[in-house]
């Protein structure tokens, strides 16, 4: 039922927006997370998105008086999803990267990103190439740390790449994986929490100058533009600081 | 409509220009061919160990005594009413849970902690539910009179079965079992969803890197239905020569050697 008012709800915007043609103020902005990269974005236990990626991305539509619908998507069609016109942006902790920006364009970055190890507790790990040689390393597909780990360790590690971030920790708890190469926010919260308590960072950051920004169509400069806008009063007026807060103790700005 | 035409003329046309998704194909189709290896070893190792399975399965299920036909009911009741993708999470992400399977050495180590072969376990037990019932269906359709003919000449209850109903249902149940196959052939997409990277996962992978989803997919569709092709020959192949009284029908009384015909023969075939 919910489906179906959902999917009449879309009918009606694609008809209405279809109407007004190109004016972009005053309209619904469909954005899209993925809703499987906790505490950035998740599904929360009432079915709803939230997280971090999820409040930044309504108080930036607050910002710009525009109303948002938030939509989920698996991540490794969330890129084609936008150049389908099946949503107008994506807020889902997205890496800004060479690769990327050759098909959808990035806002200024809301937030900045570094990779870490995380191993076992209680075991040695060194991570230079060298040591780690003959290791089963984990990351998820189409991420940053799936791109790191295939692309500077990927002739002397077996590498696996999961549909899911999730799927990853379940396998590195079940000893599948010895080690997991990952951004380092996510894997700070899933340390912190239960299923997560025996496993810990291992050697340093690898910092790779990482942004994270809101992906739009390469066409659609206004909707840039106002987004951007948008990121540079929530971090003026001081909104953007009490979101993190509730996530991080430290500033990921 | 006409957007879609010109967004398809755009595209069309991109792929005339410039090198960059050509360049792209060229440094993924060698993965995408590590890929169609490994899918082929899934399908082809599940096949035959679902074979070899739904063979005694099918065996119990037909018997009369409940002991034995209890387990095999319950086992293609379950494979067959559950999506392939839940058994498969089932024996990779579910056996991982408990502590104990870990600790059982060679069997964690080797097989249950691998990818690979979590898949083909999986699928396997998920094709042996299918032709078990297949075969089940098979043994019941031989024909009365092939059996009786073989109580006729003296031959034991074992004897039957090895000589005359076996052989005669794997005839019957060939053209089905390659449709079984080539379902399998398309499941085991499902097996890139666990990591392995099979035809499907080097697919994905590529798309992870290039995003020409469009372009890759269209060319896995393409490698899955050339797959799909040489299969379909094969199990041609097999009929004709397992099912060879099927096409003995055509023959010509008239060519047949004059010495073995006779009324009797003109008769029956006619």
């Amino acid at each position: 039922m919910q489906k179906t008012k959902r999917f009449a709800m879309s009918l009606a915007l694609v008809a209405s927006s279809a109407l007004m043609a190109t004016s972009v103020t005053a309209d619904t902005i469909r954005i899209a997370t993925e809703g499987a990269y906790a505490p950035f974005n998740f599904i929360d236990s009432s079915g709803q998105p939230g997280g971090f990626d999820v409040e930044i991305a309504n108080a930036l539509c607050e910002q710009m008086q525009a109303t948002c619908e938030i939509v989920t998507q698996d991540w490794d069609g969330i890129i084609p999803g936008l150049r389908a016109r099946r949503y107008d942006a994506i807020i889902a902790s997205m890496s800004i990267t060479e690769e990327r920006e050759r098909v959808v364009a990035f806002t200024e970055p809301y937030y900045s990103n570094v990779l870490a190890f995380v191993g076992p507790k209680g075991t040695e790990m060194p991570t230079d190439a060298d040591s780690l040689k003959g290791k089963t390393l984990g990351a998820q597909r189409a991420t940053i740390a799936g791109q790191y780990l295939e692309d500077t360790l990927g002739s002397v590690v077996n590498v696996r790449l999961y549909d899911t971030q999730d799927n990853a920790y379940l396998d590195l708890a079940s000893g599948r994986l010895d080690g997991m190469v990952s951004d380092k926010f996510p894997a700070y919260d899933w340390l912190t929490s239960e299923a997560g308590s025996a496993f810990e960072f291992k050697g340093e950051d690898i910092d790779i100058d990482d942004k994270i920004g809101i992906a739009v169509r390469q066409n659609d400069t206004e909707l840039k533009e106002r987004f951007n806008a948008a990121i540079q009063a929530i971090v003026e007026n001081g909104t953007y600081a009490e979101i993190n807060a509730k996530y991080f103790p430290f500033s990921i700005y | 409509m006409s957007d879609l035409i010109i967004q398809l003329s755009q595209w069309l046309l991109t792929l005339t220009q410039g090198a960059e998704p050509w360049d792209s194909y060229a440094r993924y189709l060698p993965r995408l061919m590590d890929g169609v290896w490994i899918t082929l070893q899934l399908v082809l190792l599940s096949g035959v160990i679902g074979f070899l399975m739904a063979v005694p399965l099918a065996l119990m299920r037909i018997s009369k005594n409940p002991w034995l036909w209890v387990f095999p009911y319950c086992y293609i009741f379950f494979f067959r009413g559950t999506p392939l993708l839940v058994q498969i999470f089932l024996v990779y992400y579910g056996l991982s849970q408990f502590e104990s399977l870990r600790n059982l050495g060679w069997i964690w180590t080797d097989v249950l902690s691998q990818p690979y072969w979590c898949a083909i376990i999986a699928f396997s037990l998920n094709t042996s539910a299918y032709i078990a019932e297949l075969f089940r269906g098979a043994i019941q359709a031989v024909p009365k009179g092939e059996t009786e003919a073989a109580q006729a000449l003296g031959m034991s209850q074992r004897q039957q079965y090895q000589h005359v109903i076996l052989p005669r249902a794997f005839g019957i149940i060939l053209p089905a079992y390659g449709n079984e196959v080539i379902l399998m052939l398309k499941g085991s997409a499902l097996a890139s969803t666990i990591t392995l990277l099979d035809l499907m996962g080097a697919t994905r992978g590529a798309i992870s890197r290039t995003y020409l989803s469009l372009e890759f997919f269209v060319l896995a569709g393409f490698i899955y239905l050339i797959l799909t092709a040489v299969l379909i020959g094969f199990f041609r192949l097999l009929e004709n020569l397992f099912n060879a009284h099927q096409r003995a029908q055509d023959m010509k009384i008239n060519n047949l050697d004059p010495q073995i015909k006779d009324k009797h023969l003109e008769d029956s075939v006619r």
